[in-house]
């Protein structure tokens, strides 16, 4: 049974259909890459996997949890899905080790001491821990993305979505949040990411789903998508990547 | 019947400390009663929000004398004398609420979306990503811009004078008539506001110079 499973989803931004019935699995340990031009509608289906964007039609089913148009329990599937965005979104008045340790402590009613070590655990898996005390402020665009990733992890998620998180780095900046991630990959992570970084999706995907006017276009094994893409349009979108 | 300078102005510090303690309360009822219409205002359902709106647009909306009018002559119609402290009390608890409201929730949208929508992809729900993530970084915004308000508090609370409650303003018109010095003694009273005001808007400035430095 796969870990997520989206079926027939449509979402509309008033007149406009964004996402015009997407299926898509995702199967426990994946990783995923979703790849399309600007409003293919790729960022927003990835937020409609924890409920950031609400949908009109269709399923989607993460872990056993259900949510479609009518119902939706965001604390409990949100426990299940972490997230990390483009723009970090750390929280400026907490220091690094207060980022991480808000969720475990507010939501899942963590002590403080049980938060402490789970704070430390995560920030030694981004290679971080000893920024603990520092504020996001003082950190530079790849350790804020960092912290970013671990503030996710510490609510041990099953899947973790990224939304271009390499996007808004300096380019000397990428490899060290892309190392996180594959490492996350290499221990089992499942990763739902929409991402610019070809080579990466590449060598680290385990499937790529490209996205084209609101459908999935082509999906399937990176590897061989790359070499022979069955459409004229991710024949296209590759051939303007390089 | 003579009355010294002292005697004038020890009268008028008497009212000053009755301007004080209205301004005080006002401004704590105020705080309080605002801090719920905001976040009534902000609020995801349409009730609370339209509530939170109507609330707003009607204290803002009428003079402060009606309503302190309201509130004294209407509390006698329901068959309960209002003391005039109290009904310049619930009056300017009202009227600071509908303002500091529209202050805070100027701070609270000026909080950038990845705040809120990172505190939500992490499970918080509203009232724990307000009280952990949003407000916290409001407040900071939300300083300088109150207690440039409070001025209008302790200015607001002269129309009291006007139902009889024995603050500054009315303190110095009892004085005014009973000296014929009118000009002395509004002008000793017209110091005393200012006095108050004064060091509030200093710190309100150096607050928001402070702040923006920090940012």
């Amino acid at each position: 049974m796969p870990l997520l499973r989206v079926s027939a989803l449509h979402k509309y931004y008033g007149d406009h259909h964004i996402l015009k019935g997407i299926d898509l699995t995702v199967e426990q340990g994946q990783v995923v890459a979703i790849i399309g031009r600007s409003g293919s509608g790729k960022s927003t289906l990835l937020r409609t996997l924890n409920g950031l964007e609400s949908i009109n039609d269709g399923v989607i089913e993460v872990d056993g949890q259900y949510l479609d148009a009518a119902r939706a329990d965001l604390r409990t599937l949100r426990q299940t899905v972490g997230m990390v965005f483009q723009q970090f979104n750390l929280f400026p008045h907490l220091s690094v080790g207060e980022n991480v340790m808000l969720a475990p402590q507010v939501v899942k009613k963590a002590s403080r001491q049980q938060a402490l070590k789970l704070a430390q655990q995560v920030l030694e898996k981004v290679g971080l821990a000893e920024k603990f005390d520092a504020f996001p402020d003082r950190l530079s665009g790849g350790q804020q993305q960092r912290v970013a990733i671990a503030r996710a992890l510490a609510m041990s998620p099953k899947v973790l979505l990224c939304d271009e998180i390499t996007s808004a780095l300096d380019p000397e900046l990428v490899n060290e949040v892309l190392a996180v991630v594959r490492q996350l990959a290499a221990d089992g992570m499942t990763l739902v990411m929409v991402t610019h970084e070809m080579r990466f999706a590449r060598e680290v995907g385990d499937k790529l789903v490209f996205m084209h006017q609101g459908k999935v276009h082509e999906s399937g094994d990176p590897k061989v998508l790359f070499a022979q893409p069955q459409t004229v349009e991710l024949a296209q979108f590759i051939g303007m990547q390089q | 019947m003579d009355f010294t300078l002292w005697d004038i102005v020890r009268n008028l510090i008497t009212g000053l400390q009755w301007t004080l303690a209205l301004s005080l309360v006002a401004f704590a009822g105020g705080a309080a009663v605002g801090l719920l219409v905001m976040v009534m205002r902000i609020s995801d359902h349409g009730l609370p929000r339209n509530l939170a709106r109507t609330w707003i647009d009607l204290f803002q909306g009428t003079p402060l004398l009606m309503q302190l009018f309201l509130v004294f002559f209407g509390g006698a119609l329901l068959g309960h004398d209002i003391s005039p402290w109290a009904a310049a009390a619930i009056a300017l608890t009202l009227f600071t609420s509908a303002y500091l409201a529209e202050i805070w929730r100027g701070c609270v949208e000026a909080i950038p979306r990845g705040q809120w929508e990172a505190s939500a992809t992490l499970a918080l729900n509203r009232y724990e990503q307000l009280r952990h993530v949003v407000l916290p970084q409001a407040l900071r915004i939300a300083i300088a811009p109150t207690v440039g308000f409070s001025v209008q508090v302790v200015k607001g609370t002269a129309v009291t004078s006007i139902i009889g409650f024995t603050e500054l303003t009315k303190t110095g018109g009892m004085i005014a008539n009973a000296t014929f010095e009118p000009f002395l003694v509004y002008g000793l009273v017209a110091l005393g506001y200012f006095l108050l005001c004064y060091p509030l808007s200093l710190s309100a400035r150096y607050l928001e110079r402070r702040l923006h430095a920090a940012a």
